[in-house]
């Protein structure tokens, strides 16, 4: 909302820089986020940050009011006009203009009254009128066809008021200055821009702000006037108001100005809308903008003798109601709008909608310059109702935002009173007797009491109660003392303050806005501390990012949105998805075609991050954790957290001197043997692997984690067929997806130190030589049962295939480790020990040693 | 007999400095010192003199004998510390050539930030408490005293999933009721608490939004909470995590869920508080709400609000981590451009 001071200050005295009075509204919740100056210097106050502002300051010395006593033509151009502007000076200045809206006075000799105007001397610095973008310049003496010129009378775009350039700035006549005022203290102004929250409806007016200074700084309110005397025939023998939803229009009132004349506004009351960027329109639609921005409350004028001629004869009749279903109504702005039944509208003596209540008027009764009779109604509707329309009209109007936040019965009269004033002060004619007022069930005043030691007990500090109460009443709240309890009543505005103890807590708000947040001390918690709990789950969850870490994998976070159609890119045509089964959290209101549900799976996210950085590298290896989201029924979903993890490209970074000739590209046991350290790091030792059927696998190079016999995940090399549905282009891409609520339940909480040994161990490597289709985990266990509890250790370290070996074999050579704390085995020991493993692996395996 | 020896002695000494290499100074020892050198010659000779020369002589061999040791282990080491002075010279590498890199893993720019601020209030005894991203309506909106059609709903453009009354959460505010009503015990219990996690809006993704976001939200519930403890501790906080030297403003403002409702706002430490384009020329960074909580909350979490109190807040790790390191997008976070997250 744009505030103006100058007319801020109709309503209460500011004593304080503008700047350090934006501070303090910001601080007590009416955020200024921006301060626009016209014609005066920004002020610098320590501690006060705000932008440096590039606006035209208007020089007092340079820059004044003028007085055009006459106009005279150019004696050598026909389109340039001199004008004899009476600055205060000595004489009379003779400016040379081009300005086609004094034209009309050329010639006519001295002036009976003065043109008013701004006038800038040598030396001033104005903005350029005729350049595009905003440029400086500076007044200097210089000849126009042969007349000597040095100052220059001003246009509003030559001010930096507006974009206005067609002519000077002619001001009304300036009684309250004499001519060579500075021109600042005639037109200078700052307009604060302010952001309400919700619950500053009370303050979406000049009043309303005016409000909050006034007992922010300790001023005195000065209310608008909302006297009003009518005459004649009383408005309530030619208008009827029938409400047939009181929950929905509480309030209906209407005033009637008989004989009024539709012209522009006057100035002062167009400058005022423009300065909070409103367009004037007419003098009778400008009154009604022009309350509804100076106290709160929006108008609606009707054309009253349209009405009288829809009444045929009747007297006219304004009923309020819900729209029906199918209903329509051509609004002021030319649309033929279809209604809902949730809409208000207000009807004719035949019951036929001609305004959407609280939002737009009808196009059927409005003013127009005919107009002479004027109903004004003013009226309170139901906030929810309000806030519906606009939202299915999508109509956002002042008056629409107004409404919707729940403005009080109480404000209707004195809208109508004080725009039924004022338009017949700009547009003459007679008021009517009296003020129809329909209200049918006058609203409860809020009464609220407050103890004293609810203050200090939520804000933490000390406050008698007659500060409390001084405090809430320099907020218009009504208080009385009975011992160490305020009883407040409300202002009626407020209808954001409740009752009981949700009242307390408002009231305590409004007495820490007062005081100033920044005036309640810093303490420390005192409290009773909360019993302390574990949380295993998200302390392991972290110690899973910590292990990937250290495996030298980076943390990915994707969107938590997919489709079911990238998801299911990730199965081969034909395959049956291993995914889960469950229906997708599907949203409403997507806000992407690529976003339409609640992922399933993390593996579609990694490849598409993947894909992405493929072309700044080919070699990645990532993981994420987080929640996949499965449907159940109804209500909410499940969220299990999930474990992803991707690998691609080189098994190593590059490096000199072999960076040509890398590791080789990660395979199946890159991701095995990184799964393997995790589970190490959990401490989980009681896990197999066994072939996986994972639809998104390439079904001979993955497989299923098995824990203490529960599946936990798949691994494996994506599936050639989904590599080239997605089409990749890079290395083969090694994943998981891991249950990582499994997981973590799986670690131990604690596991036992093994003792470290005492005595040396022997080591001996093995080669053995068994059919290609013998896998090695067999090898490995036939090898621990034959070397019985001496052989502490066997590894796999090295594959073998030749022609030494034989078509159809392979050669798997094994580091053995012989230890026991018992005593330092001997050669011998271990000679027997091989020979039994050696001799079970041929009986068994049909193996033999490798030569 | 000496002026011989102090000839043989120049000699030997003269022939061991021509030695340059390991060899010849071998060869050098066994001529003098070996079983077969000079020095065993002159001893062997000693047996043919007579008695009473024996012992003169014996002594000036002698000498002689260990003037050549001293002299041939002197040699020795001045040999070895020339070879190691040349291999060390010869050994020297281009240090200017890069390293081998090692492959080093990180975690996400967001995920050191929630680290960092869960380190931060576990220290003053908040404790992790966390809540679930699919909200039903009542728990993110009306329980926490946003009823249907109340224009705070406007502050919030929510997701809705096609199930009537399921939603995305908006804030991880409806993760207080779950946790009042989950640990609380019927209100009887103290709670001091954060709520990380994930929350949706329906906004378009710019450079300045996103529609998904991490929260931090925190919540103290007790006897004895005041509006002062709200101040200190998140001042507390604010220190720790921008700076001992930082200001912080609380500036007035509306949460439903809230009563007193602030924002937060620090110097900010881009510019100490004297204006850049981050700050938007404020000289302020605005870093969370928070308030008292709303009676209305207090009893919809099972407490009565006559007795209790609490506060609560609400942070955002990405917007942290933007301000931190000057990022100018937040689309970053979500891209997982790798070239942005090598930079944490």
């Amino acid at each position: 909302m744009r505030v103006p001071l100058s007319w801020l200050k109709e309503f209460v005295d500011v004593a304080l820089p503008v700047e350090v009075l934006a501070e303090r509204l910001t601080t007590a919740g009416l955020e200024v986020s921006h301060i626009e100056y016209i014609g005066l210097p920004q002020q610098t106050i320590p501690g006060v940050r705000y932008p440096k502002s590039d606006h035209l300051v208007w020089d007092r010395e340079k820059i004044l009011l003028g007085a055009i006593r006459e106009v005279k033509r150019h004696p050598e151009a026909d389109r340039l006009l001199l004008a004899m502007v009476d600055y205060g000076g000595p004489e009379l200045e003779q400016c040379v203009t081009g300005a086609p809206n004094i034209g009309q006075y050329a010639g006519l000799g001295p002036l009976e009254t003065p043109l008013w105007t701004p006038f800038a001397m040598e030396g001033a610095q104005v903005w350029d009128g005729h350049s595009e973008e905003r440029k400086l310049m500076t007044l200097k003496g210089k000849s126009l066809r042969g007349i000597y010129n040095k100052s220059m009378v001003c246009s509003e775009k030559e001010l930096g008021i507006s974009d206005e350039h067609e002519g000077i700035l002619l001001l009304d006549p300036q009684p309250n200055f004499v001519p060579g005022t500075p021109l600042a203290d005639v037109l200078g102004d700052v307009i604060l821009h302010v952001e309400l929250t919700p619950n500053f409806g009370h303050a979406l007016s000049i009043l309303g702000v005016a409000r909050e200074v006034a007992a922010l700084t300790g001023q005195e309110l000065r209310e608008p006037s909302y006297v009003l005397r009518g005459r004649g025939a009383p408005v309530a023998q030619a208008i009827e108001v029938e409400i047939r939803d009181a929950q929905r229009n509480p309030r209906f009132t209407l005033t009637l100005l008989r004989g009024a004349k539709v012209q522009p506004s006057p100035q002062w009351m167009q400058r005022r809308l423009k300065a909070v960027g409103q367009r004037p329109i007419n003098n009778i639609v400008d009154v009604t903008n022009y309350v509804m921005f100076e106290m709160g409350q929006p108008l609606h004028a009707f054309d009253y003798d349209k009405l009288l001629a829809r009444a045929k004869g009747r007297t006219p009749k304004l009923i309020t109601r819900l729209a029906r279903e199918g209903e329509t109504l051509k609004t002021l702005d030319g649309q033929e709008r279809a209604l809902s039944v949730n809409d208000i509208v207000i009807a004719d003596n035949d019951d036929v909608a001609i305004s959407l209540a609280a939002v737009m008027g009808g196009y059927d009764t409005e003013i127009d310059d005919n107009t002479t009779n004027v109903l004004l109604e003013a009226a309170t509707w139901d906030f929810i109702s309000v806030r519906r329309t606009a939202h299915s009209q999508k109509l956002f109007s002042e008056a629409s935002t107004r409404f919707s936040r729940n403005l009080h019965p109480s404000r209707a009269i004195l809208g109508n009173q004080r725009g039924m004033a004022l338009m017949q002060q700009v547009a003459g004619g007679e008021v009517a007797e009296g003020l129809l007022d329909a209200y049918p069930q006058p609203a409860e005043p809020i009464t609220i009491s407050l103890p004293l030691h609810e203050i200090k007990r939520l804000l933490g500090i000390e406050m008698s109660v007659q500060q409390a109460a001084e405090l809430l009443t320099r907020l218009q709240f009504d208080v009385t003392l009975e011992g160490e309890t305020l009883h407040v009543t409300a202002p009626t505005y407020r209808t954001d303050i409740g009752t009981g103890v949700i009242g307390q807590a408002d009231l305590i708000e409004e007495l820490a806005r007062l005081i100033g947040y920044d005036r309640i001390p810093d303490t420390i918690m005192a409290d009773e501390m909360p019993p302390q709990r574990s949380f295993r789950a998200f302390e392991m969850e972290e110690r899973v990012r910590d292990l990937l870490v250290s495996l030298g994998l980076r943390e990915n976070i994707s969107y938590r949105f997919s489709t079911p159609e990238a998801e299911a890119r990730l199965v081969p045509p034909g395959a049956v998805s291993s995914f889960p089964q469950a229906e997708y959290v599907a949203l409403q209101n997507p806000i992407s075609a690529d976003k339409t549900v609640l992922r399933h799976t993390l593996l579609a996210g990694l490849l598409e991050n993947a894909a992405r950085n493929l072309r700044y590298a080919q070699r990645q290896q990532v993981f994420e954790i987080g929640s996949v989201y499965l449907k159940q029924g109804t209500g909410l979903p499940a969220e299990p957290l999930r474990l992803g993890l991707l690998m691609t490209g080189a098994r190593r970074p590059a490096a000199w001197p072999d960076s040509a000739a890398p590791a080789g590209d990660v395979d199946f046991y890159d991701l095995k043997g990184l799964i393997e350290g995790l589970l190490e790091g959990l401490h989980i030792r009681d896990y197999v692997v066994r072939r996986s059927t994972h639809s998104s696998f390439h079904p001979g190079r993955s497989a299923d984690l098995l824990i203490a016999g529960q599946p936990v995940g798949a691994f494996g090399q994506l599936h050639p067929l989904v590599a080239q549905a997605i089409r990749w282009e890079g290395a083969p891409v090694l994943m998981a997806e891991l249950d990582l609520e499994a997981l973590i339940s799986a670690a131990p909480v604690r596991h036992t130190f093994a003792p470290l040994p005492t005595t040396p161990a022997v080591l001996e490597d093995i080669a053995i030589v068994v059919r290609e289709d013998v896998p090695h985990a067999e090898v490995e266990a036939l090898i621990r049962r034959a070397g019985g509890p001496l052989l502490k250790d066997v590894r796999l370290f090295d594959v073998y295939r030749g022609s030494q070996i034989g078509e159809g074999h392979k050669s798997l050579a094994y580091a053995l480790t012989y230890q026991t704390n018992e005593r330092t085995l001997t050669d011998k020991d271990v000679q027997k020990i091989r020979q039994k493993i050696v001799a079970t692996l041929e009986k068994q395996l049909e193996a033999r040693l490798r030569a | 007999m000496s002026d011989s020896l102090q000839t043989l002695t120049d000699e030997a000494l003269h022939a061991l400095e021509q030695c340059a290499d390991d060899d010849s100074l071998q060869a050098w020892k066994v001529k003098y010192l070996g079983q077969k050198g000079v020095v065993r010659d002159l001893m062997n000779k000693i047996a043919s003199l007579p008695v009473e020369e024996r012992k003169p002589y014996g002594l000036a061999v002698n000498g002689f004998k260990e003037a050549l040791s001293h002299a041939y282990e002197a040699r020795l080491q001045a040999l070895q510390d020339a070879k190691l002075a040349r291999d060390l010279e010869e050994g020297a590498l281009d240090i200017t050539m890069p390293g081998r890199p090692r492959q080093v893993g990180g975690l996400h720019p967001s995920t050191q930030t929630l680290r960092q601020i869960y380190a931060i209030w576990a220290d003053m005894g908040f404790q992790v408490y966390k809540s679930r991203d699919v909200e039903d309506d009542d728990t993110n909106f009306t329980l926490l005293n946003i009823p249907p059609h109340h224009p705070a709903r406007d502050m919030q453009d929510t997701f809705y999933t096609t199930e009537p009354n399921i939603i995305l959460r908006t804030h991880t505010s409806p993760g207080q009721i779950r946790a009042m009503r989950d640990l609380g015990q019927g209100g009887t219990q103290p709670i001091r608490v954060i709520l990380p996690g994930m929350c949706y809006r329906y906004e378009q993704i710019t450079p300045r939004s996103e529609v998904q976001f991490h929260q931090v939200e925190g919540l103290v519930i007790g006897r004895n909470i005041r509006m002062s403890d709200l101040k200190g501790t998140i001042t507390a906080f604010a220190r720790r995590m921008f700076g001992e030297q930082a200001a912080v403003r609380f500036r007035a403002s509306y949460f439903p869920f809230t009563e007193p409702s602030m924002e937060i706002d620090v110097e900010c430490f881009l510019c100490d508080g004297q204006g850049c384009r981050i700050c938007k020329h404020s000289g302020w960074l605005e870093i969370a709400g928070s308030g008292m909580v709303h009676p209305t909350v207090l009893r919809n979490g099972g407490y009565d609000p006559t007795q209790w109190s609490g506060f609560a807040f609400g942070m955002g790790p990405e917007r942290m981590t933007i301000l931190k390191h000057g990022i100018e997008d937040i689309r970053y976070f979500w891209a997982n451009d790798i070239r942005f997250l090598e930079q944490f």
